[in-house]
C-alpha cells in the first residue's frame, strides 16, 4: 500500500518516509492511420518535490494562525528606507539588507482594496481551487507592492474594500491559506476552515 | 530597482558591426507526432542554407559557436537538449551554450549570437530556437507554463497563465479602455488581423477566417480574456545566422539578397506583477516627460508606472535599442514590426511600451488601420504593419524558436522575399495544407527596417531585436 511522502528536518537534513514516486508503466502510440505503426511511447511519471519555504517560512506560518505578516526595509542607510513589502520579501530589493517582519493584519482588514481582478473559468491541471476562480490583486495604505490573491465570496470590482480570511482549520500552509472577502461579509458565511 | 544610475543607463554598444545573413524555420504546429525535435531543427537549418543557394554543409562550415533557446525542459523531458540538437546538426566540438529565458528565449538567443560576433569571439554564430509542447495535454501544458509564475506566490493560484494577464487586461480595459465595448472590439480586432495573416502563412499553425464577434463569443479563459484572445502552444524551431560583416559578404555572394544589420538590446521586470513599485516614465526619444505629466487626470488610476499597464522590460529594451539603431520615432523609422502578441492585451500594452503610440492610446495604432498590411480604412499600405506572420495567436509560440521566426519574418519583407519563402506551392504542399484560393502576397514593399520584440513571463524578460538594411542606416557606426 502506497502512502503520501512525508518529509520533516532533524539537524538541518531532511528525513523522508513514505512514497515519492508511483511507478506506471510505459505505453505504446501507435498511428491509427497507418497499419498502427509504432510512432512514440508514454512516459509516466507522478513525483513528490522536498520545496523549503527558507526565510519565507514564517509566512505561511502566520497564515494558519490569521495572521498576514509582511517586511519592511529598516536599513538607515538605504535609500529607500521604510519600503514595505506584501509579498514578503525576505530582503530589501534596493539595500539588500534583511527586511523587518511586520503584522500587517490590522491593516489589511482596515484598508486592503482590490487594484484589479479577473475571473478564471478554466486552470492547468493540479490547481486545487473551485472554479470559477476570482483572481484579485491587492493593494494597501503605505504598502509599495501589491499582492495577488483571491476573493471567495461575492463578485470582485476595483476599488471595493476586502478583508482577509485564513485558513485556519487544516491549513495547506501555501498561498491559498490566505483568502479575501468583501469588507462586511459575517463569519458565517465563509468557506469551510476558514476564519479571519 | 525604480532609480537608475549613469552607468545603467549606458547605450549598449556592438564593438563591430553586426548581420544576419540568412534564417530558416520548421513547419508550425500543435503536435509533430511523425518528428523528433532534432528533425525540425535540420529542417530550419537546411531551408537556412537554401535561402543563400549554400547546402546546408558549406553552410555550417562558417559557423564557430553555436546558441540555443529551448524553454521548458520539462515539456520536452530532456535535460540537457542542446547537447542533442547540437550533436544531431553535427556541429560538435564547437562550443555552444543553452539559452532560456521564457517567452523571451528567441529574442534572448539572438542577443547572445550577436553579443558574440560584436565581441570578435566568433565570425559566424548559429541562433537556433526550439519548443516541444505536444509532449503534455493542454491541461497540464498550462500547468507546466504556469510554473513561470511563482511558485509560491503566483502558480498555486490556478496554475493558468492567463489568468496572471487577464488582471492587466481588467486593469487595462478599466482605465485606459474606460470600460467600453469598443476597446474590447479593438482587442478582439488584434485577433482577427492574426489568425487571418495566418491563413497566407504555410508554417502557420492557426489560419482563421473569423469575425470580431466570433472572437467575443469564445470561450471565457479568464475574463475578459477568450480563447481567441489567447497565443497557442507549439512545436516548431527556428534558426538564424549572425555574422562580421567579412562573412556575412562571403555567405551572401551567391545570394539573392543582402546581409541585414542587427542590433538586440534587452529589458527586464520582477517575475510577480506584485512587487513593481511606481517610478517615473523612462523616456523613449519620441516622447517628453510633460506629456505625461496629466496621464492621471485623463486616465483616473492611469499614473502608476508601470502598474498592472505598461512593460517596463519592453520599455527599456526599446530604451536601449532605439538608440543603439538610431530609431528616433518607430513610426517614421520602422516598416515592418513582429510584437509578442502572446495575448490581445499584451500585443496592446507593448504599442505604448515601444512608442508606437502614447501611453493610454495604445488603441488608436489599430483603430487607424496603421497596424494593417493593408489599412482598411483608406486601402492604402498601413503606415507601420506588424505580425503579418500571424503572430503568436495565429502562427505560432514554440517558446524557443518565436523571436527568432518573428526575426525571419522581417527579414523576409526586408529581403523582399516574403511571396517566395509563403507562396510558393510546395512549400503548402510539403506541410500537407491547402493554399488558400485567395492568398495574398503580403510583402510589405519598399521596407528596410523592421522590429522583433521578444517577451517573457508578465513581462520579465524583453528583448528588441532591430534590422536594417545596411543601405538604409539610421546613423553613422561609431
Ligand atoms: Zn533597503
Amino acid at each position: 500500500m502506497s502512502m503520501f511522502g512525508q518529509v520533516y528536518v532533524k539537524n538541518n537534513r531532511y528525513k523522508i518516509k513514505g512514497n515519492f514516486h508511483h511507478l506506471t508503466p510505459n505505453i505504446p502510440i501507435r498511428n491509427a492511420d497507418d497499419g498502427w505503426k509504432l510512432m512514440g511511447v508514454t512516459n509516466p511519471r507522478d513525483m513528490t518535490y522536498i520545496h523549503a519555504y527558507g526565510g519565507e517560512a514564517p509566512f505561511f506560518e502566520a497564515l494558519s494562525q490569521g495572521k498576514l505578516l509582511g517586511t519592511r526595509c529598516d536599513n538607515p542607510d538605504c535609500e529607500f528606507q521604510g519600503t514595505v513589502y506584501q509579498p514578503f520579501r525576505i530582503h530589501c530589493m534596493d539595500c539588500l539588507g534583511r527586511n523587518t517582519i511586520i503584522d500587517m493584519t490590522d491593516a489589511a482588514q482596515k484598508n486592503a482594496v482590490i487594484h484589479t481582478f479577473m475571473v478564471c473559468e478554466r486552470s492547468g491541471a493540479f490547481s486545487l481551487l473551485d472554479k470559477p476562480i476570482k483572481f484579485i490583486n491587492v493593494e494597501f495604505e503605505k504598502v509599495d507592492t501589491i499582492l495577488m490573491s483571491y476573493l471567495s465570496k461575492g463578485s470582485p470590482e476595483i476599488g471595493m474594500r476586502v478583508v482577509p480570511i485564513f485558513k485556519k482549520q487544516s491549513p495547506t500552509y501555501t498561498i491559498m491559506d490566505l483568502s479575501w472577502v468583501p469588507a462586511g461579509t459575517e463569519e458565517d458565511q465563509l468557506p469551510e476552515g476558514f476564519g479571519f | 530597482m525604480i532609480k537608475f544610475s549613469k552607468q545603467q543607463l549606458k547605450i549598449p554598444q556592438l564593438m563591430r558591426p553586426v548581420y544576419l545573413v540568412t534564417a530558416g524555420q520548421s513547419k508550425f504546429d500543435r503536435a509533430i507526432p511523425d518528428k523528433r525535435t532534432e528533425e525540425l531543427c535540420i529542417d530550419a537549418l537546411t531551408m537556412a542554407a537554401e535561402l543563400v543557394n549554400m547546402s546546408p554543409a558549406q553552410l555550417k562550415s562558417y559557423i564557430h559557436s553555436c546558441y540555443y533557446g529551448h524553454f521548458a525542459d520539462h515539456f520536452g523531458d530532456q535535460l540537457l537538449g542542446e547537447a542533442v540538437i547540437h550533436d544531431r546538426l553535427g556541429l560538435d566540438p564547437l562550443g555552444n551554450i543553452g539559452i532560456k529565458t521564457g517567452g523571451a528565449t528567441g529574442g534572448s538567443t539572438l542577443w547572445e549570437a550577436t553579443k558574440a560576433v560584436a565581441s570578435g569571439y566568433s565570425d559566424c554564430a548559429l541562433a537556433m530556437g526550439w519548443e516541444r509542447m505536444d509532449e503534455v495535454p493542454t491541461d497540464e501544458g498550462n500547468f507546466l507554463i504556469s510554473c513561470a509564475a511563482d511558485k509560491d506566490w503566483e502558480s498555486p493560484l490556478g496554475h493558468i497563465y492567463t489568468g496572471y494577464y487577464a488582471v492587466m487586461a481588467q486593469r487595462y480595459w478599466q482605465i485606459f479602455g474606460k470600460a467600453e465595448d469598443s476597446f474590447r472590439r479593438t482587442l478582439a480586432e488584434i485577433s482577427v488581423k492574426h489568425h487571418g495573416y495566418a491563413r497566407m502563412n504555410p508554417f502557420a499553425q492557426s489560419p482563421m477566417k473569423i469575425t470580431v464577434d466570433d472572437v467575443l463569443k469564445s470561450p471565457v479563459v479568464a475574463y475578459p480574456l477568450r480563447a481567441l484572445d489567447c497565443c497557442l502552444m507549439s512545436v516548431g524551431a527556428a534558426c538564424a545566422i549572425i555574422c562580421d560583416e567579412k562573412t556575412a559578404e562571403q555567405i551572401c555572394k551567391n545570394a539573392p539578397h543582402k546581409p541585414l544589420r542587427i542590433w538586440v538590446a534587452a529589458g527586464s521586470h520582477t517575475l510577480r506583477p506584485a512587487d513593481r513599485r511606481d517610478m517615473e516614465i523612462p523616456l523613449l526619444p519620441n516622447e517628453t516627460a510633460d506629456q505625461y505629466k496629466d496621464l492621471g487626470e485623463r486616465f483616473p488610476g492611469g499614473d502608476r508606472y508601470p502598474g498592472f499597464t505598461g512593460f517596463l522590460a519592453t520599455r527599456m529594451s526599446a530604451y536601449y535599442g532605439y538608440r543603439m539603431a538610431g530609431i528616433t520615432d518607430p513610426s517614421e523609422d520602422l516598416d515592418v514590426i513582429e510584437l509578442h502578441d502572446a495575448f490581445t492585451i499584451s500585443d496592446m500594452q507593448s504599442y505604448e511600451d515601444l512608442g508606437i503610440r502614447p501611453y493610454g492610446q495604445g488603441r488608436d495604432y489599430v483603430e487607424s488601420g496603421d497596424c494593417y498590411h493593408t489599412n482598411p480604412k483608406t486601402g492604402q499600405p498601413g503606415k507601420l504593419p506588424s505580425n503579418i506572420s500571424g503572430g503568436l495567436i495565429g502562427c505560432m509560440h514554440a517558446v524557443g524558436a518565436t523571436g527568432i521566426m518573428q526575426t525571419f519574418e522581417m527579414a523576409s519583407h526586408i529581403w523582399n522575399r516574403w511571396a517566395e519563402i509563403h507562396g510558393e506551392e510546395k512549400i503548402w504542399r510539403k506541410f500537407g495544407r491547402p493554399k488558400p484560393a485567395d492568398w495574398t502576397d503580403l510583402q510589405v514593399k519598399g521596407a528596410k527596417r523592421g522590429l522583433a520584440i521578444s517577451h517573457a513571463g508578465v513581462g520579465s524578460h524583453v528583448t528588441s531585436t532591430i534590422l536594417i538594411d545596411p543601405d538604409h542606416l539610421l546613423k553613422k557606426d561609431d
